[in-house]
């Protein structure tokens, strides 16, 4: 490494912090154009969705174990349970179907 | 602090939970790649409290160990971290405007996937609830990088692997409760998961990175629905308000 690594971190906190923090404090108003209002509040739903599917099948030692956890997240978040119920479930299936494969 | 302020703090304390959960994993192997890289303990812990990315922070910690230009970290950050740029435009509706303008700065800073998606669902945002959320998530990012480069392959394989689906299941929490209120909101979460697959498989796409997948399949994907399906204004009042 010749260079020296706080620059190297400093120059990507200094990008990353402006891209995070520079529409947020340009887009002072509310915006009217229905066109952009309706974009952006679709925005999170279609992100998170895209993240979300198909990468949480790949994420585990195991895909039907993923799988699983999958569905009981979803079962759980359709019945409104909160974050961290629908979280802890998902990871709790999916640690308990793994010890299942492992052990037949 | 107001006491609304108050429990808006508490509840981003809480909320932020499953996200540390899901950090302390994620970071964790940040920290053993860092490692690996020569890369101390203090740096990374600096990096992951600057920073708070972790795709950009695993390309960062190759990059720099092949001792990459300036430059081109600069160019490489900015472009796998252009997703947040997104992010912001639409957190930007949701913050309660009664709030000081200098708190967008400190918002903007907590712009992660996970803080995002619990924050902007959120209508008339209270900043607090967001301070809460990064209060509890960040330090988590940090403290599982730290450990990752001291400790290394240490965490039982098991424990890791069903840690690594916290982060899905609470945006699947996010996501859902909303669209079963919403058939529209319904079809759009269904279709963007239909195209994300979809995109897997497309020969010559399937290379794009995943920062940038998220990208054009935002930018498509909402786009198209707010053609196909503008917001009316009472649309809006489906989204939940605590």
């Amino acid at each position: 490494m010749k260079n020296n690594i706080y620059i190297y971190i400093m120059i990507m906190a200094v990008v990353t912090y402006l891209i995070r923090v520079l529409p947020l404090t340009l887009i002072k108003k509310d915006i009217e154009n229905k066109f952009i209002k309706s974009f952006l509040y679709y925005v999170p739903y279609v992100t998170l969705s895209v993240m979300t599917f198909p990468a949480i099948l790949h994420a585990t030692g195991n895909v039907y174990a993923a799988t699983a956890g999958f569905v009981v997240a979803l079962i759980l978040a359709w019945f409104r349970r909160s974050l961290i119920q629908v979280s802890a479930a998902a990871c709790i299936v999916v640690f308990a179907v793994e010890l299942l494969f492992n052990n037949i | 602090m107001k006491d609304i302020d108050k429990r808006n703090y508490k509840e981003g304390l809480r909320d932020g939970i499953p996200i540390a959960l899901g950090y302390l994993t994620v970071s964790f192997t940040l920290g053993i790649a860092a490692r690996n890289y020569g890369i101390t303990a203090v740096q990374a812990t600096v990096m992951s409290l600057t920073n708070s990315t972790s795709a950009g922070e695993f390309a960062a910690i190759a990059a720099i160990g092949a001792g990459t230009s300036y430059l081109e970290l600069a160019i490489m950050q900015f472009v796998i971290n252009l997703r947040y740029m997104l992010m912001s435009c639409s957190l930007s509706q949701s913050i309660d405007k009664s709030y000081p303008y200098y708190h967008r700065f400190i918002m903007g800073g907590g712009i992660t996937d996970e803080i995002f998606g619990i924050s902007v669902i959120r209508r008339n945002l209270n900043p607090f609830y967001m301070y809460g959320a990064m209060s509890t998530a960040i330090p988590a990012w940090a403290v599982g990088t730290c450990l990752g480069v001291i400790m290394g392959n240490v965490l039982p394989v098991n424990i890791v692997s069903a840690l690594s689906v916290a982060l899905y299941g609470m945006f699947i929490a996010i996501i859902i409760p909303p669209a079963r209120d919403n058939k529209i909101l319904a079809g759009v979460v269904i279709a963007s998961m239909l195209v994300s697959v979809a995109f897997e498989y497309i020969p010559l796409l399937e290379n794009i990175t995943s920062g940038t997948k998220v990208i054009i399949l935002t930018v498509l994907i909402s786009a198209l629905a707010a053609v196909l399906f503008p917001v009316e204004e009472d649309d809006e009042e489906d989204e939940y308000e605590e």
